[in-house]
């Protein structure tokens, strides 16, 4: 009917319409998600990728420009939201989480059709002669990318990168530890990319738990090795492959004829520089000599306070502890017995302001808190040792870390750790940048995980190389066939030695 | 046995330690060990394949010793280069600073094999590890008994003990060894094993390759090959029967004909099995047996359901005592039966007739990514909609199984066929971690990289982490805000 003036009953009319369309709104909006949802996505999904929606050359080019869009048009958004989550700094943001994935985009669109293309394969034996063979990249299906809290976009979008360069339908779900970031990821990716094949899922354990009981052709996972584990069993239920990038104590050689001022430094930016320790690669712990400890921690003290000044607490350029958990946690280690009295620097804590001061302690008992699990946090504990033989023994005794760090000059000591120490990458004389390398696979091993990303190894993890071998007619032997007879034995023999000599005197009748 | 795998891991994880098996001239001693011992037991070999499997020594050798021997060999001939670092380029932006890769053992590896080629099936998993550096722990199959004590017994008289395992046993014994830590698992068998040695992999964050199954569907697209179908027939009865009766992770499953032809097909496969296997295939001794009483079982059950029955077209004779099947054809068999619904494993072939061979493609999509697919085909078009449509561990146009032979090819599954690949190199890589190294400089330095942060330095990261270089340049010089 139609209501043109206000009297009373079409007041009430209206007045039940705007509930009712209100109550709806509010359900669609916060619309819980449920294994329904979590079998509807993978469907729907799945439909695209065997329509071929994903599979084109142009497709997957205009959705990695289209990430590109995002982080051109909406860096000031992103720079908030990690501000909102983790008090990360401008630069940070600004650096090592967008101008790291625009360079991660443009090298996968300049690179895309190099990387899609089959590799010829050099030789096939003389006992499949005459034949010709190559690889054939082909995407996996639809796959899983579950980030963490502490670089959000970075690691949300460089592994949908990679699924989305080698032709993959893509969910990805952000950690809830960062609910800005969560929320404009999802807002961004749907408004930008083609939904009927790249998704966002929002949520915690529940959603998370919901979307692994799902059949995926890949799981991709950063975060933490305890629900690394999990994650892997969910994944075996299927059969899926994964990339787990985990974490671990990476430990920070330093040898007395290091250039302490620039390893000082190196070591600051690569620690509390990137988000405050809150990093996977982030310099855990230090080895250095008892004797040549004092001169580090001078070094260390010296720099601490040119870059944050002496009111570290207050300085714009470290961010802050994420939540209170990890607070929390944080305090607890330095609260323990036999670690509180091993503070030589730092140590002041706020916790309404999620707050601790860049930490140096020496010398904690091996077996504290602090040195048993990954700190992920502003804390630097030094370990001094007799002499510097024994570090490795030190790190041998640790699970395997993501990354392991070593300031010499001496060649012998660099090429001795590169062999001997085993972790996921070695970085000599530096900390940290061997992540910003497209050319180096970036991954764990043991604990710290399995898989690896980065330039083609991105594209490499999200595809199956598929192994083609093209025969022809020409030559059937014999010799492949029943009835076997100790002729056909011998010339196999020749062959399968690859014997052209052996070969031509049976057939010759001539052995 | 609890103890025997404590002392095992805890001797091969010292010896790991201790760095011996990094030393490339270790791991050719070893490799050549194997040769050795192939060479040197080469009868008694033939001899377990028989009583496990009833092989004949052709076929044993074809498809187990001779292709140890190569495996071993190629690895001796190339592991000098592949123990050598792979240098990366950098990006400008990082200079002075230089990358590579290197790849390192994993340390203390499982290898777990299976009964249908329980010697290359152990050995060659076995090259890759030893060849890697690795120190590892090898269980055969207890289905294939003989070969398993073969292997178990003889080992260690040609290999370096303390570094190279062997330990028999079944279920039992595989539980043991899977609650403890390994440094990598190597497994050959079936999905639904795979699926148990994942899971206790996960508790331990070990990296796995599973070499799994599948049903291998075989084309025929008899238009384009019309001229050479004598030899597209002696290739699949060849690749179906002449190994291991069927039992192979790439055995043809069956095969896909346009009804047209469906009968000339099996017209010229009767023939040619009986060219192979004479008239009484049980006594030509060509043939491999049925490894057990359960598989014979299991495939007596596949070949009883009546609807499986009314399609036998040829064959179908089985002999428990002889754990013998006589080579079987059937001419579409329901599609919702056993035998179409789980890899075979026998010598029992399906051939199911569509009205166009166009509709293969949708035939294998809605089944399992296999290990394999075979299209005997010359249509190119058809040859492109197999690659890009279908999904498989291989693919392999007008022959069978032989990609098994080519070990510049990487051999392994995707999906239920599994995960990870080997075989030639890749049997180095997959038992090595690629690491990453990089080294930085200690002469020069960015201010940029380091805090208090200001804007100079943000616009000048900004511009070199793009690599607009003339830009920074410009920057730096005041040229350009």
């Amino acid at each position: 009917s139609n209501v043109k003036e206000d009297n009373p009953a079409s007041l009430g009319i209206r007045a039940q319409s705007l509930s009712v369309f209100a109550y709806v709104s509010v359900y669609v909006m916060v619309k819980v998600f449920q294994a329904a949802d979590a079998t509807d996505l993978v469907t729907e999904l799945r439909r695209s990728f065997d329509d071929g929606v994903t599979r084109g050359y142009e497709w997957r080019v205009t959705q990695l420009k289209k990430l590109l869009l995002i982080c051109d048009n909406h860096e000031p958004e992103i720079v908030s939201a990690l501000h909102d989550d983790l008090g990360k700094p401008e630069l940070e943001s600004s650096v090592y989480e967008v101008a790291l994935l625009r360079n991660s985009i443009n090298l996968a669109v300049k690179q895309l059709k190099d990387w899609m293309a089959p590799d010829k394969v050099a030789k096939t034996s003389l006992t499949t002669f005459p034949a010709s063979a190559e690889i054939v990249y082909e995407p996996l299906g639809v796959v899983l990318v579950i980030s963490a809290w502490n670089y959000p976009f970075l690691l949300s979008i460089d592994p949908v990168i990679g699924a989305i360069s080698a032709g993959n339908a893509v969910v990805l779900k952000p950690s809830e530890l960062a609910p800005a970031s969560s929320s404009l990821l999802a807002k961004l990716l749907e408004q930008y990319l083609d939904s009927s094949a790249v998704r966002v899922v929002e949520g915690a354990v529940t959603e998370t738990t919901l979307l692994l009981e799902q059949k995926w052709d890949k799981i991709f996972y950063t975060g933490s090795s305890r629900i690394g584990r999990i994650i892997m069993m969910a994944a075996a239920k299927h059969l899926t492959p994964v990339v787990l990038e985990l974490g671990g104590k990476s430990p920070v050689v330093i040898d007395s004829d290091t250039n302490l001022k620039i390893t000082a430094k190196r070591i600051i930016a690569g620690k509390w520089g990137c988000n405050n320790g809150q990093a996977c690669i982030s310099p855990d712990y230090i080895l250095t000599t008892k004797e040549f400890s004092p001169k580090v921690i001078d070094a260390l003290k010296q720099e601490l306070e040119a870059f944050y000044g002496k009111n570290p607490m207050e300085s714009k350029d470290m961010s802050r502890i994420v939540n209170s958990n990890h607070f929390d946690r944080l305090s607890k280690m330095l609260e323990e017995k036999e670690v509180s009295d091993k503070i030589v620097y730092g140590g002041q804590k706020n916790r309404d302001k999620l707050k601790i001061a860049p930490t140096i302690l020496v010398d904690v008992p091996l077996d504290s808190q602090i040195m048993s699990e990954e700190i992920f946090g502003p804390l630097l504990p030094i370990i001094t040792l007799n002499n510097l033989e024994e570090c490795f023994d030190v790190i041998r005794s640790r699970p395997k870390p993501l990354a392991a760090y070593l300031f010499t000059q001496n060649q012998k000591l660099k090429e001795r750790f590169a062999l001997t120490v085993s972790a996921g990458g070695i970085v000599v004389n530096d900390i940290a940048v061997h992540l910003a390398v497209p050319t180096l696979p970036f991954g764990g091993v043991g604990e710290s995980g399995m898989g690896s990303y980065h330039g083609k190894f991105s594209f490499d993890a999200f595809s199956h190389k598929k192994a083609v071998l093209y025969k022809s007619f020409i030559g059937d032997a014999a010799i492949r066939y029943p009835p076997y007879s100790t002729g056909k034995l011998r010339l196999l023999k020749a062959l399968v030695n690859s014997n052209i000599l052996e070969i031509f005197r049976v057939i010759l009748g001539l052995s | 046995m609890e103890e025997v795998v404590d002392q095992s891991l805890r001797e091969m994880r010292d010896t790991f330690a201790s760095g011996r098996t990094r030393s490339v001239k270790w791991r050719k001693t070893q490799l050549e060990a194997i040769i050795e011992m192939v060479k040197d037991n080469e009868d008694k070999m033939c001899d377990v394949l028989f009583q496990d499997l009833g092989k004949h020594s052709t076929e044993a050798f074809r498809d187990e010793l001779g292709f140890v021997m190569r495996s071993a060999t190629t690895a001796l001939n190339c592991l000098d280069k592949w123990v050598v670092p792979k240098k990366s380029n950098l990006p400008l932006l990082f200079y002075p600073s230089t990358g590579k890769v290197i790849s390192e053992p994993y340390g203390t590896v499982l290898v777990l094999s299976s009964w249908n080629f329980p010697i290359s099936l152990s050995l060659d998993p076995l090259i890759g590890a030893i060849s890697a550096g690795n120190t590892v722990l090898l269980k055969a199959s207890e289905l294939s008994p003989n070969a398993s004590a073969f292997l178990a017994k003889t080992i260690p008289s040609y290999l370096d003990s303390k570094a190279i395992k062997v330990i028999e046993g079944g279920p039992d014994v595989a539980t043991i060894l899977l609650k403890h830590q390994w440094d990598k698992i190597f497994f050959t068998g079936s999905p639904r094993i795979g699926k148990i040695i994942m899971a206790a992999a996960a508790e331990h964050l070990t990296p796995v390759t599973l070499e799994l199954g599948g049903k291998c569907p075989t084309i025929v697209d008899h238009h384009s090959v019309s001229k050479d179908m004598k030899s597209v027939v002696k290739r699949i009865s060849g690749g179906k029967w002449g190994s291991c009766s069927g039992q192979a992770c790439i055995s043809v499953d069956y095969v896909l004909v346009e009804k047209s032809f469906a009968s000339s097909l099996i017209e010229m496969l009767k023939p040619m099995i009986r060219s192979f296997f004479g008239e009484n295939p049980k006594e030509s001794g060509c043939l491999s047996r049925i490894v057990n009483k359960k598989h014979f079982q299991r495939l007596a059950r596949l070949l009883n359901d009546p609807g499986v029955q009314a399609s036998i077209v040829y064959g179908g004779s089985m002999d428990e005592e002889k754990l013998y099947i006589e080579p079987t054809i059937l001419l579409d068999p329901p599609l919702d039966s056993e035998i179409m619904n789980e890899e075979i494993f026998g010598p029992i072939l399906p051939i199911i007739t569509l009205r166009d061979i166009q509709e293969s493609i949708g035939f294998i999509k809605s089944k399992p990514k296999p290990l394999a697919i075979y299209a005997f085909t010359k249509d190119e078009n058809l040859k492109t909609r197999i690659l890009s449509e279908t999904s498989s561990g291989s693919v392999t146009f007008n022959d069978v199984m032989i990609q098994y032979m080519c070990d510049a090819l990487p051999f392994g599954g995707v999906g239920e066929s599994g995960i990870g690949r080997y075989h030639g190199k890749y049997s180095f890589e997959c038992f090595s971690h690629e690491k990453a190294i990089m080294e930085g400089s200690l002469a020069m330095d960015l201010e940029a990289r380091y805090p208090p942060w200001n804007s100079f330095k943000l616009t000048f990261l900004r511009l070199a982490f793009r690599e607009a270089y003339f830009k920074l340049v410009l920057f730096m010089l005041g040229l350009k805000k």
